[in-house]
């Protein structure tokens, strides 16, 4: 059994509204050190098998057609 | 109105709900109309216009659209699309045609993160297609917004693209015709084309501005375009 995790968020140079307004939450809170957010999801896969190659294969194959939208965001995959 | 033989198969989807005011609004010019479940894998035959038309469907999981995008319908959409045939996409349609990949550009969150339903006015950028024919350009439009994902986003070389070919077909503005962008989106566009001119995009409803009791009736000056193909 392998455990993949799936981080999506917003391309650098796409506008995200959402982190921008954590932000903004955060800043009236006096969280002063924070010079950025961004949010995104995760999406934690199980997947049946050992093969950490065929694994990876895959799962950016899941990436690329359903789990993120490439025109806006990108994705970073762990598998553990 | 008067009769025409326009046949318009309008798409439903789980989580479709506007599928009933396009088939009002169609019927209302003229049209017949027929409503397609997802899962069903053909356009039925004589279809002169294919409506995906606007609601939640798949309730919005993962993004607007994304997983509407492999229901077993989307396969002839693309077909039917490649050989020319006419495709409207209407709000959550408009989003299920840039997943996938039958129109450019993506369609975020909203800037100010509100979910927006009000009438917006809208400006004719180029009516050398099918459907603004009717229209001139610089013409506009009240037509109601309701959206919570209409932040059109593309990369500058794709908008580069959309000018060239006349792609942009309406974009936000105020009562005078000057930029109001109520949703972040790039350049205040509202609606696009593919490049072909035979599949189009918008977040505004047009289906519900068919009767000037419900607040105005440009609806119909739109729609009305098909009619004639």
């Amino acid at each position: 059994m392998i455990k993949a995790i799936v981080n999506i968020s917003l391309k650098a140079g796409v506008l995200d509204s959402q982190g921008k307004a954590v932000h903004h939450a955060l800043d009236s809170l006096h969280f002063n050190t924070v010079t950025d957010v961004r949010v995104g999801k995760q999406v934690v896969l199980k997947l049946d098998t050992e093969d950490k190659e065929q694994a990876m294969k895959d799962v950016t194959k899941m990436c690329e057609e359903i789990l993120a939208n490439t025109v806006i965001e990108d994705y970073e995959i762990e598998l553990v | 109105m008067q009769k025409t033989n326009l046949k318009v198969s309008i798409l439903q989807f789980p989580g479709t709900n506007c599928e009933y005011d396009t088939q009002y609004a169609f019927e209302r010019l003229g049209a017949s109309t027929e409503i397609i479940w997802h899962k069903s894998e053909s356009i039925p035959e004589g279809t002169n216009l294919l409506v995906v038309a606007g609601g939640f469907s798949y309730g919005d999981y993962l993004r607007s659209g994304a997983i509407a995008k492999f229901s077993p319908i989307m396969k002839a959409v693309k077909e039917y699309a490649a050989k020319g045939g006419k495709v409207l996409g209407i709000c959550n349609g408009f989003q299920v045609l840039t997943e996938s990949g039958l129109l450019p550009g993506a369609l975020k969150r909203n800037d100010g993160l509100h979910f927006i339903s009000k009438h917006h006015t809208l400006k004719v950028q180029n009516n050398d297609n099918i459907f603004l024919k009717k229209l001139s350009k610089g013409d506009i439009v009240n037509i109601p917004i309701a959206h919570h994902d209409g932040n059109y986003f593309i990369d500058e070389d794709g908008l580069k693209d959309l000018k060239q070919n006349n792609q942009i077909l309406l974009t936000y503005v105020d009562n005078n015709g000057n930029v109001k962008n109520p949703n972040g989106s790039v350049e205040s566009i509202a609606g696009v084309c593919n490049k072909e001119k035979n599949v189009f995009g918008l977040m505004p409803h047009p289906e519900r501005a068919m009767e000037i009791v419900l607040g105005s009736d440009d609806g119909i000056k739109m729609l009305e375009g098909f009619l004639e193909s």
